[in-house]
């Protein structure tokens, strides 16, 4: 499977794309092993294994400010380093392959008193206004800082800030004051992401991680991923964040303020309140939101169900036309368009191929347009004084909903866009303890959702979720006959590019809720359904890469794509720090919430189904809901002039 | 006319991919081999050489801010670094730079307006022993005095460069 993926392209140099040093691999396959001694404790390692996994293995901590799980090797900080008995200076334990029996010590008084000096440097170019800093208390630099007993400005410290900051993107802001130059967000921009928007400019004491050409971040190709957010250890880089304006409508009478939440923050909130990864709190949540003084709050779970039948009907309208009529200028396959950072890869990088992205506008969108229009008429309310506030994991998706094209009702879609970084400083700041509230329920008229929208916040969920729809819709069979618990096997997990083919045996009758737009499924019979799955925009250009070869992809009917590895609950919006534990404890608590509903299939949503008998007339992909569900793309490409 | 431009550069680019080849490493011989010919390395320059070598922009930018040797901006087609380190200042550098200023009408770290001349900085050419030093382009003058600067100007204007600058005499 990995091995179709031809022009398998690694930009990095062979030095750094790999994490750990590549002697490892070899010496496992020849079972080498070396006995080393840190801090007086022998351990065995493979060869070539670094002093910090060493240590790490005994349970020995040794600090790191570069060095992070998901990124290649930089050994630019120095934080790490260690005495290696015998070696004249001190080395650097993450990047220190052990190919001797070493003895290695890691709090030696040369060690400490050499640390204390590398934080100090450290902070000496480190513009600290701690007070006022939104990372304050979860900053690693100043862990570290309190770690080593750094007391005083040993070497000065800067008066005044010597950059702008740059708050011209929706997404990122960037303050470069707060730099202390680890790199690791040019590592996840250009290795991690292969987006390539940051890298270290200048030299010696002018270094600067900054843009193409020093550009604002608004006018080069960054896709407002945001995971270089993530992992920036310092308070440099942040989202843009609306709170004060979410506040203002929310104490303004005249407003209704209604908010929707998405699933992966709901699974990741309780990390900003103490609680371990992997935990959700959906229903606390509900009620903490009330208490803050929104008026409404909404599931956007309900909206994933109907950009699900959505989506489907237009996946099923492309394969009708392909299939069934021979129609050789259809786009197939399919993109999804759930994932606004992926949105903006496909515009910047591969803008041949946006007629495959679906029309069908994201969840949060989606469910912008019905608040201003479906909701403000049922509910005898001026769509002008409903102000929509969603809850995303996402940095990107402050973007999305500032994008011109996305006011179908007339108005602005959503108004504002919240991570749960800066929802949990809300609920903190209005005095709520997350953790113990009561549960309460979703506000009606949306509050019904199935599993199936819970998954969205996955990797690979948005593609089950189709699967279960679209395979029901077709073949008359309940899922859970097919597959056991309705639960997609084949497109779930972490690889990074994953393919399956799902054959349909067997078709039924067509339903009422798609009957306007087939005549029966015998196009269908006896065919099989090939779909793609990738997460992460470096897994999504080998994927586009594979496509434009002609390899096994462009075969695909339908292709899921996630910019953030992991999917939206490894999103830049996301509690800090991440790594792929935190990642795959949120994934449990994703799809054991889907497990707990009773409804999994997303038009099978009582609500969903509602919305089309008494708004959306048309049905699916009907008139009135290309008016208000359905948006367009605009092809920017990678040049900036 | 600028799209043509344009398009003339893009061809001059790709032939130069083709000659060093399309690897990480060719970077610096097209960026060397750039700068001598237009005497700077445009944006659109940067972004058409991270398209041929399949790098990004912003990588290639910082390369060419990393390097002196690289400009961004358009510098003279004779760029003299005069050497500030500690033996040439003791030699009398400083007597040579006012020499240097007076001459061309610029201070250090411009261009004179018909874009002939650049006045740089240079940190040790290594030349301690014969101070003070200076580069123009890739020529190294020692001992050098105020009564010599303008006889070296003067020859770069006479004979427009006998080093360095084939790609002015080209066009």
């Amino acid at each position: 499977m990995k091995d179709d993926l031809v022009n398998q392209r690694v930009r990095a140099p062979k030095s750094q794309t790999v994490r750990t040093v590549e002697a490892i691999q070899y010496a496992k396959a020849r079972g080498e092993t070396v006995t080393l001694t840190v801090d007086g404790n022998p351990v065995e390692v493979p060869l070539g294994t670094t002093v910090l996994e060493a240590a790490r293995k005994l349970g020995i901590r040794i600090p790191t400010l570069c060095y992070h799980d998901d990124l290649c090797l930089a050994g630019v900080c120095r934080v790490c380093v260690v005495e290696v008995v015998g070696q004249r200076t001190l080395q650097a334990a993450c990047s220190y392959p052990i190919t001797a029996p070493i003895e290695v010590r890691t709090h030696s008084p040369h060690v400490r008193r050499a640390r204390r000096h590398i934080i100090d440097l450290l902070l000496s170019e480190h513009y600290g206004e701690c007070y006022t800093c939104n990372r304050s208390v979860g900053c690693e630099l100043q862990a570290l800082a309190m770690e080593y007993g750094v007391d005083f400005f040993r070497f000065g410290r800067l008066a005044r800030p010597r950059y702008e900051i740059d708050a011209s993107s929706h997404s990122v802001v960037r303050d470069m004051n707060k730099c202390v130059l680890c790199r690791r967000c040019i590592r996840t921009c250009i290795d991690l992401q292969e987006v390539g928007v940051l890298e270290a400019i200048g030299r010696g004491n002018r270094t600067k991680v900054s843009t193409f050409l020093d550009k604002p971040l608004a006018d080069v190709i960054c896709i407002n991923c945001g995971q270089c957010i993530n992992r920036c250890p310092t308070g440099a880089l942040r989202a843009n964040d609306p709170t004060d304006d979410v506040w203002a409508a929310i104490d303004d009478p005249s407003k209704h303020v209604v908010i929707q939440t998405a699933p992966s923050p709901r699974a990741a909130i309780g990390e900003c309140f103490g609680l371990p990864p992997g935990k959700a709190l959906t229903f606390e949540l509900n009620t903490a939101l009330r208490r803050c003084g929104f008026d409404k709050v909404f599931d956007t779970n309900f909206a994933a169900d109907l950009t699900i039948v959505e989506e489907g009907t237009e996946l099923l309208l492309r394969l009708k036309r392909a299939l069934a009529e021979g129609d050789k200028s259809v786009a197939l396959p399919q993109f999804t368009s759930c994932s606004p950072g992926w949105v903006k890869y496909i515009e910047h990088f591969y803008p041949d191929y946006l007629d495959h992205v679906s029309s069908a506008k994201s969840p949060q969108q989606m469910f912008g347009a019905l608040l201003k229009t479906y909701y403000a008429e049922t509910n005898r309310l001026d769509p002008r004084d409903v102000v929509t506030v969603a809850l995303m994991p996402c940095s990107a998706k402050k973007f999305e909903c500032n994008r011109p094209e996305m006011c179908a009702s007339g108005y602005k879609d959503i108004d504002y866009g919240l991570t749960t970084r800066e929802l949990a400083k809300m609920i903190r700041e209005a005095g709520v303890d997350l953790p113990r509230m009561p549960k309460s329920e979703f506000d009606d008229p949306f509050g019904t959702a199935t599993g199936s929208g819970v998954i969205f916040g996955a990797t690979g969920g948005v593609m089950e979720a189709a699967i279960r729809t679209v395979l029901e819709l077709v073949t008359g069979t309940k899922i859970e006959d097919l597959y056991e618990h309705a639960d997609v096997m084949p497109v779930r997990g972490f690889d990074g590019a994953r393919y399956a083919e799902l054959p349909i045996r067997a078709v039924g009758p067509v339903p009422p809720l798609v009957e306007n737009l087939f005549a029966d499924w015998d196009w269908l019979r006896g065919a099989t359904l090939k779909v793609g799955v990738c997460h992460g925009t470096a897994n999504a250009m080998k994927v586009m890469e594979n496509i434009k070869a002609g390899g096994r992809f462009s075969q695909c009917h339908f292709i899921e794509f996630m910019a953030c590895p992991g999917g939206c609950l490894g999103g830049g919006g996301q509690p800090t720090p991440t790594n792929p534990e935190i990642r795959a404890a949120r994934a449990n608590a994703i799809y054991a919430e889907d497990r707990s509903y009773e409804v999994r299939k997303a038009h099978e949503n009582p609500a969903v189904v509602e919305v089309y008998r008494r708004f959306l007339t048309g049905g699916p992909c009907g008139p009135k809901s290309h008016k208000l569900l359905h948006t367009h793309y605009t092809p920017r490409g990678k040049y900036i002039a | 006319m600028l799209l043509t431009e344009r398009e003339r550069l893009r061809e001059e680019l790709i032939a130069l991919a083709d000659q060093f080849g399309r690897q990480r490493s060719s970077l610096m011989p097209i960026l060397q081999e750039v700068e001598r010919r237009h005497f700077r390395i445009s944006e659109y320059c940067m972004q058409v050489i991270a398209d041929l070598l399949d790098l990004h922009p912003v990588e290639v930018h910082s390369v060419v801010s990393f390097y002196s040797f690289l400009d961004e901006s358009p510098r003279g087609q004779f760029v003299i670094r005069l050497c500030r380190t500690i033996t040439c200042e003791m030699a009398g550098k400083d007597h040579v730079a006012r020499q240097l200023e007076n001459d061309l009408g610029i201070t250090f770290g411009q261009t004179t307006p018909d874009g002939k001349f650049t006045l740089q900085w240079a940190n040790c050419l290594g030349m301690c022993d014969q101070g003070p030093a200076l580069l123009v382009n890739d020529q190294i003058f020692t001992r050098v005095t105020p009564e010599r600067v303008h006889g070296i100007l003067q020859e770069c204007r006479q004979t427009f460069g006998v080093h360095a600058v084939a790609g002015a005499k080209e066009r």
